[in-house]
């Protein structure tokens, strides 16, 4: 199929429509749901969506769209109130709330379901399809409501855009204000019942968690602000629900769900090892380099020590007893220095391992280096310089749903900070 | 005699549910404990990516090796929660919910292309096949005993034994890790192997009960349990005893609306949970408000007895201490001020003579404790 014909392929046109509201939605509120650690409460919601989407089904007496969307975030709220009152009232913890809710509700969801079968007969086809998302059935009506629902939960967060960002990073300090946190956290919570609404017919309620998690997680690795990782999430929602439709739509038998929840899975792995100051591989790069420059600058200070022990400028260091000084081969770091002029090669005797003359530019970065930043001060200050480091070294603010680790993976920041520091005293 | 027994359809298909139930409850009062519920939730769907591959590699649909195998995408699943996590990029809640539904995702996606005329399918993966269960038989010892019930049985057995066996190690793991590691009892090798016998479990359970109502047979019945009792030793046999309860009363309710068996059996355990959240005897609803209207009864017969004891030899005595005073002073209503009163009498705190009320020397004495606390057992 041409790129033309797909463009004027009205089912196609239709499913990615859907797809994309559905993914703009699930990025914006799942940023929310993952920076307040809710990643799982996602999960439940989805599951419970199903025993809705049966009763809409029965009380509508047909396939009826905003029937079984409204049962679907009816069923959403409950078990949200569920899980809460669980945690509330008894002494269960959230993991074996969430769990008890996502399982009783979707068994009642199967319970209804069958219930369905035996008395609708063939009716119950359009069902089915909302477990794992059939895109294909999808009308432009149904796209209709979807972008409606979709509309209103986004208009929601545009109007209480301030609180919500309050409540989601400081709860106790939203309390101080005077806001209603618990009302607005409520709101959030059904929110994301709202996203999984909207993206049952796209994904199906069991793959309806990743569209909350993945577009979120991938968004924070690129950007540290809220507003720009909703936007990105919403961008990167939007391209893993119109590329998984459109695959699906392609291919024959290939449910929807599965490939845009593989797609969002992508761009998570993705991020997470390519993100720019973030991700894993930009990490090892940088680790790599730091080792390498504390490397070199270990090898030049020994032999800048060795000339001085020797009396002698020009004293060649021979590169064997360097090797056996450090307990590993030294020439990669000997190589580099040299590359940048701060050691070169000097004669030696045949028979006798290489040797290596530290040269004049080498030898001031070697004082430079021995004098350290905190030069003519007594040694407490250069202790605290050192601790300092460990606490420095974060570029930006601390986002809630981030695990600590990433603090000590700015590159650069932490000594640009402490020379800084040592240059005013 | 036996042989009767499991010729019988019924009976197979309530012995499987007890059996998932059983070996379920077996190992989830100690993932809830650790709070590592939503886990069983990640493995049960993860599995079904486990039954796809090893279907495909060997062709098992049944047996040691799927069980062992599938099994092992379970334990990949906590594994590359862990690996996620590690990164410190992702919390552990999110990276749970990254991992599992990409690989249940690959699962369903890889029955969809090739595996569309094996038994397993996506309506299997959801609901599971109890009702048929009797079915698929095999000869054990003798006897025709249907696959999935011998199978579970085996699994049953194994949970058993690892629980009985390691009882202690896994209590001191559950409850204190520290101490287990310091004993050297290696509690992270102990919770993997927990893992890797749910996911077996799992993958047992997969044919009767599908990928995610097992959750409820591992989450609710523990759960339960942990809301009728404080000790371990009780809440593995209460489990177990709720799986049973659950099988039977699900089976008959869903032969009696025709619905899905497995998914009536779940919502059975769902309902027992839903009653030991309301009825258990020390951490339920029920319990906790009767508690609660207990204290307030004995806050308003103590503040009866020390508004008594403030007023008893003041000149004010004949103006406080008579029953009406107590609805202005203490502003109770009639109702309130009554049953208050009528309690402390009953109680042989407070005499009443007309309008007037008086402290018993019981009630005195009360009045001293609570107003005067530093004086109780100095003399």
């Amino acid at each position: 199929m041409s790129a033309l014909a797909l463009l004027s392929d009205h089912t196609l046109m239709t499913v990615a429509m859907g797809a994309a509201v559905l993914g703009v939605v699930s990025g914006v509120l799942g940023s929310f749901a993952v920076l307040r650690q809710q990643s799982l409460m996602g999960d439940t919601l989805s599951h419970a969506a199903l025993p809705g989407i049966c009763l809409g089904f029965l009380w509508a007496g047909s396939r009826d769209m905003g029937a079984i969307l409204g049962g679907a975030l009816a069923a959403g709220a409950l078990a949200a109130l569920s899980v809460m009152l669980l945690t509330r009232l008894t002494r269960l913890k959230t993991d074996a709330a969430l769990g008890a809710v996502l399982s009783l509700f979707f068994a009642a969801g199967i319970v209804l379901l069958t219930l369905i079968q035996r008395r609708a007969g063939a009716g119950q086809a359009g069902l089915e399809a909302f477990l794992f998302g059939q895109a294909a059935a999808m009308l432009r009506g149904d796209v209709q409501v979807m972008a409606g629902l979709a509309a209103a939960a986004l208009g929601l967060v545009w109007l209480f855009w301030k609180e919500f960002k309050l409540v989601t990073f400081d709860p106790v300090f939203a309390r101080t204000l005077g806001l209603p946190v618990v009302a607005l956290e409520a709101a959030l919570t059904v929110m994301v019942a709202v996203a999984v609404v909207i993206g049952l017919q796209m994904v199906g309620v069991v793959l309806m968690a990743a569209m909350i998690v993945a577009p979120a997680v991938a968004a924070r690795q690129w950007v540290a602000r809220l507003g720009p990782m909703v936007v990105l999430a919403a961008v990167i929602g939007m391209a893993s629900g119109v590329a998984g439709a459109v695959i699906s739509a392609l291919g024959r038998g290939l449910a929807t769900g599965p490939l845009v929840v593989l797609a969002a899975s992508l761009a998570v792995l993705v991020s997470i090892l390519l993100a720019p100051g973030r991700g894993v591989v930009w990490e090892w790069m940088t680790r790599r380099a730091e080792r390498r420059a504390l490397r070199g600058r270990r090898v030049l200070a020994a032999m800048q020590a060795l000339a001085a022990e020797h009396g002698d400028p020009d004293y060649p260091a021979e590169q064997g007893m360097l090797d056996a000084y450090f307990g590993s081969g030294t020439a990669p770091a000997l190589s580099r220095l040299a590359a940048r002029g701060a050691v070169r090669r000097a004669a030696h005797m045949p028979g006798e391992g290489a040797h290596w003359v530290i040269t004049a530019e080498g030898r001031a970065e070697a004082e430079a280096l021995m004098a350290g930043p905190g030069a003519g001060e007594d040694r407490g200050a250069g202790e605290d310089r050192v601790a300092g480091r460990g606490t420095g070294g974060v570029g930006g603010q601390e986002m809630p749903g981030d695990a600590g680790a990433a603090k000590d993976a700015r590159p650069g920041a932490d000594e640009g900070g402490s020379d800084a520091r040592g240059a005013a005293r | 005699m036996m042989q009767a027994l499991l010729d019988d359809p019924a009976f197979s298909i309530m012995a499987t549910g007890f059996l998932v139930g059983a070996a379920a409850a077996l190992l989830g009062p100690f993932l809830i404990l650790r709070r590592a519920a939503m886990l069983s939730d990640a493995i049960s769907h993860s599995i079904v990516f486990g039954i796809v591959a090893v279907w495909m590699l060997t062709g098992a649909i049944s047996g040691p090796v799927q069980i062992l195998g599938a099994a092992l995408a379970g334990v990949l699943t906590v594994v590359l929660v862990e690996l996620v996590a590690a990164t410190g990029r992702v919390k552990n809640d999110a990276a749970i919910g990254l991992v599992f539904p990409a690989l249940f995702a690959a699962g369903v996606l890889l029955l969809n292309l090739y595996a569309s005329d094996v038994h397993i399918d996506t309506h299997t993966v959801l609901l599971g096949e109890i009702g048929f269960v009797w079915l698929d038989t095999v000869e054990v010892a003798g006897l025709t005993a249907p696959r999935a019930l011998v199978w579970m049985a085996a699994v049953a057995a194994v949970n058993a034994v690892f629980v009985v066996a390691l009882w202690k190690e896994l209590k001191v793991a559950t409850f204190d890790p520290v101490l287990a590691h310091a004993m050297g009892l290696a509690p992270r090798a102990l919770f993997y192997v927990l893992l890797f016998l749910t996911s077996g479990t799992a993958v047992a359970a997969f044919d009767a009960v599908g990928a995610i109502l097992f959750i409820a047979f591992v989450v609710m019945p523990p759960a339960a349990a942990y809301l009728l009792t404080d000790r371990l030793e009780r809440m593995v046999p209460i489990g177990i005893t709720i799986a049973g309860v659950a099988s039977v009363a699900g089976y008959w309710l869903a032969m009696r609306w025709d619905v899905s068996i497995s998914g009536m059996m779940a919502v059975m355990t769902g309902i027992c949970l839903g009653l030991a959240v309301l009825a258990g005897p020390r951490h339920g609803v029920v319990a906790g408000l009767m508690r609660r209207a207990r204290a307030a009864r004995q806050n308003a017969t103590r503040a009866l007895v020390v508004h008594l004891a403030t007023h008893e030899d003041s000149a004010e005595r004949r103006e406080e201490n008579v029953a009406a005073a107590l609805r202005l002073h203490l502003d109770w209503s009639e109702a309130r001020a009554r049953a208050v009163l009528g309690e402390g009498v009953a109680a042989g705190l407070v005499r009443r003579e007309g309008e007037a009320l008086s402290l018993t020397d019981e009630g005195r004495r009360a009045a001293e404790a609570l107003l005067e606390p530093w004086r109780r057992g100095g003399g």
